[in-house]
């Protein structure tokens, strides 16, 4: 009875510093959760002579997934994207970044395009707008153009069972 | 001719500002860089710190505080990036743990210590005890309770000299017959309790 405030004390000290052992240091929460989603113009990837800016997406439900084709982690997640494209389940835009456009379409022939539009960011300015710190990161926006989710690394099959179809469906009734 | 040359080439070089430049490392070294997380966006050659210390450097070409472009940073990629959190409710326990941790263990040790002289006192001799004591230092007949016996007698002549009064000759005289029974009686202990 004597020390059972010190082990109360003790167990929860364990436990905190347990769960510190369980967090990943490399997920950092966004700030731009239930932000607007930041304005850009770019040029298209496929014709840079045309522009897409987020504004056009009002009033959808739709993913951006930066990417680029140096990235090896896009490479792991990109079959999936083209299976999400494929069902018809959610519109998929590209933010190219920091690639080299003919690399990048390249890439696309040879893995598949997933992409309704891609833009490109050369210099990586709307990234940082974006809070991007590692491609892939994927950021799902909702119909008032607020980003709800963002998937930091490629997007998983787990992920997207159980985070980023539920919130689409609830986003998109 | 050659001093135009030369003219322009300086023209010509991309700008140079020492003061920037120290301005931008400054404000840089107390930022995280996102990619390698223990690294400061000043000491780290990922290509994102390169871009972010770019920015930095244009935002300060135009005319932006510091707090400014932290602002800038903290909207896009939270507190993170700060090496020196923020003081809010959310870092409350970060900021002032410590110094709750260290108020309470030193109530607990203050406590602790308050109580240490009743830990060590024993509890008074029952007369019973008492009245065996004074038998003992009366008619023991072994070599120990012969010692007892003189320190005894030095006690009393130090209190009938006035060398020490009543209160403390009643005190020694206790501690006196408490190790007198320790000794004859291997049973007795000072219990000690709180």
């Amino acid at each position: 009875m004597k020390f059972a405030f010190p082990l109360v004390l003790f167990v929860v000290l364990v436990g905190f510093l347990g769960m510190g052992l369980w967090l990943d240091p490399h997920l950092v929460p966004s700030p731009l959760i239930d932000r607007p989603a930041p304005e850009f113009t770019l040029a298209r990837l496929d014709e840079p002579g045309r522009t897409f800016s987020p504004k056009e997406m009002q009033g959808k439900v739709w993913l951006l997934n930066t990417w680029a084709s140096w990235c090896v982690s896009c490479r792991q997640e990109h079959p999936l994207l083209v299976a999400l494209s494929q069902a018809g389940v959610v519109p998929i835009f590209g933010l190219n970044y920091k690639d080299n456009r003919g690399n990048a379409l390249d890439w696309l022939n040879e893995m598949g395009n997933p992409y309704v539009v891609n833009v490109q960011d050369t210099d990586g300015r709307v990234g940082i707008d974006y809070g991007v710190y590692g491609v892939p990161e994927t950021y799902l926006i909702d119909k008032a153009g607020v980003i709800r989710y963002k998937q930091i690394g490629p997007v998983t099959l787990e992920a997207l069972e159980k985070t980023i179809l539920p919130l689409i469906r609830s986003l998109s009734r | 001719m050659t001093s135009v040359l030369l003219m322009l080439a300086i023209l010509a070089s991309p700008p140079y500002h020492p003061d920037l430049d120290e301005r931008v490392m400054e404000l840089a070294k107390q930022l995280r860089c996102l990619v390698c997380q223990n690294e400061t966006l000043a000491d780290s050659h990922a290509e994102l710190a390169a871009d972010l210390r770019q920015q930095i450097r244009e935002q300060m070409k135009d005319g932006r505080t510091d707090m400014e472009i932290t602002a800038f940073l903290t909207n896009r990629y939270g507190d993170f990036v700060l090496y020196r959190p923020p003081v809010n409710p959310r870092t409350y326990a970060l900021w002032f743990g410590p110094f709750v941790l260290l108020a309470g263990g030193s109530i607990a040790l203050l406590r602790f210590l308050k109580r240490w002289p009743g830990l060590m006192k024993c509890r008074p001799l029952s007369k019973d005890e008492r009245r065996r004591a004074t038998a003992l230092l009366q008619f023991g007949r072994s070599p120990n309770t012969e010692v007892y016996r003189e320190q005894f007698a030095e006690m009393e002549s130090d209190y009938r000299t006035g060398f020490v009064d009543l209160e403390q000759f009643e005190r020694d005289r206790e501690e006196l017959e408490r190790r007198l029974l320790e000794d004859c009686r291997p049973t007795f202990r000072c219990r000690r309790g709180r």
